[in-house]
């Protein structure tokens, strides 16, 4: 029987080829502290496309892609499996969306987004590399300007 | 077929070279015919969160003339803003009085969240350093009008590239017609490298000088700018470059010019461009200002839908 670093779930969804590194901002992102089933989160797991990746395997939640598609600025490279009786029965990758929400924080302080609690908004104007043009005050943003709120 | 009716203006990004062609000849019918009640029963919210003499004045006085009324404040410490009350919940309430609204507001990005918010049309009178679109039309049309065309021209724009929205909006609109762009200032004024890449990903000609010497005579336009203090955090930083830019007459003459050269300024000017400029020929601020109200009328009318 296949060794696995981190349990089977019965039913629910496996986030897997996360970059390690962002693995806990993902389960943030994707507001997993508030789950009632169980909720399992392996880091530092070996990867032959990542040498080391995260994984989160969530037990009675079936993931939707436009959901998925929110943590695409920092795991481009993750996809969703969807589980059921221990079984993938549908399988996606994450797509960069159209608008980002509520993730990626204005680099500009001047900006409104950055007072009164306003929820930062910014079009994807490039998928890659990756260019977010902040839908207030219009600045583009690169990915070494971007940071998640 | 375009149409601006109900449409917020908030950048001059949100428009082709098309529309920005139909505001400016709108304009010009503005300046031929007259138009005194197409606005009539119709009010304008002016609402001024930053200092303004041009451009609070000329809405307003392209409101009236076309038979419309203004509400509103020219300071924001008369308002419920100073008991704290959030820019989105002050037009939401300013919105049941009024038609379209105006706004002027020191954040960036300001005037698009109040469109988010309202259903009435929203107009940008300036967002922080953002954008300040209804100037630009004005600019393009003071272009249009002195040159003759908008096409292929190689303009200079001089002062502060950084801060200066006015800039930023109108180096995006000559894009559409081909430009080629010097842009002078001191090195920690420079455009934003952002904003650079956009317009070289939209395949312009980009310079960036710290003097006119050695390129005055490729220019057909010459946009000068002030060095904003207010836009400074450290008044240290503002007086390193406080003044480091006066565009005199004997300057200009002595590092060559095209004859039809042309000045272009958004004012206020304080010590940029000196007064010995005024009575020549290339200096058109003067009528750039007054191209305000022509420019704020079409907007209007096309906006309230007053007109085709």
């Amino acid at each position: 029987m296949k060794h696995l670093d981190v349990a089977a779930i019965k039913d629910g969804s496996v986030i897997d080829h996360i970059d390690s590194k962002s693995t806990l901002k993902v389960a943030e992102i994707l507001n997993i502290q508030n789950e009632e089933q169980i909720v399992l989160v392996g880091i530092n797991l070996t990867s032959k496309f990542l040498g080391k990746k995260g994984i989160i395997k969530i037990e009675g939640k079936i993931i939707a892609q436009k959901e998925a598609n929110k943590i695409a600025l920092i795991a481009p490279n993750a996809t969703v499996n969807i589980i059921k009786d221990y079984e993938v029965v549908k399988k996606f990758k994450i797509v960069i969306p159209e608008i980002i929400e509520g993730i990626v924080k204005c680099f500009n302080p001047n900006c409104v987004s950055n007072y009164n609690n306003i929820k930062a908004r910014q079009h994807v104007v490039n998928k890659n590399p990756i260019k977010l043009q902040c839908h207030y005050c219009e600045r583009i943003m690169s990915t070494k300007d971007i940071v998640l709120i | 077929m375009i149409s601006f009716k109900q449409r917020d203006i908030i950048s001059i990004r949100h428009f082709n070279k098309e529309e920005l062609l139909y505001i400016l000849d709108m304009a010009k019918r503005m300046e031929q015919a007259e138009y005194t009640d197409i606005l009539k029963g119709k009010v304008l919210a002016s609402l001024f969160f930053e200092p303004s003499t041009r451009t609070r004045l000329s809405f307003e006085s392209a409101m009236k003339r076309l038979g419309g009324m203004v509400i509103g404040f020219a300071e924001p410490g008369v308002t419920s803003v100073a008991k704290g009350e959030s820019l989105s919940d002050s037009v939401k309430i300013i919105e049941g009085y009024c038609d379209i609204i105006v706004l002027r507001h020191y954040l960036e990005g300001s005037a698009q969240l109040a469109a988010d918010v309202v259903k009435i049309p929203v107009i940008n009178a300036g967002d922080g350093a953002n954008q300040h679109p209804t100037q630009t039309f004005l600019d393009l049309y003071t272009i249009q009008k002195t040159k003759g065309t908008l096409e292929g021209l190689t303009i200079g724009f001089l002062g502060d590239m950084k801060y200066g929205r006015t800039v930023h909006s109108l180096a995006y609109a000559l894009a559409y017609f081909g430009a080629e762009m010097y842009f002078v200032s001191p090195p920690g004024l420079r455009l934003p490298r952002d904003f650079m890449e956009a317009l070289k990903d939209r395949k312009v000609k980009c310079h960036e000088n710290e003097s006119l010497l050695g390129i005055s005579k490729r220019l057909d336009v010459i946009y000068c700018t002030r060095i904003q203090k207010e836009r400074f955090a450290d008044p240290v930083e503002f007086e390193k470059v406080r003044g480091i830019y006066r565009l005199t007459k004997t300057m200009l003459e002595e590092f060559g010019i095209k004859d039809d050269l042309k000045v272009l300024h958004p004012l206020p000017r304080v010590d940029e461009m000196d007064d010995s400029l005024d009575a020549t020929d290339f200096a058109v601020y003067f009528q750039q200002a007054r191209n305000g109200v022509p420019i704020r009328k079409a907007l209007l009318a096309a906006v309230l839908g007053t007109i085709e």
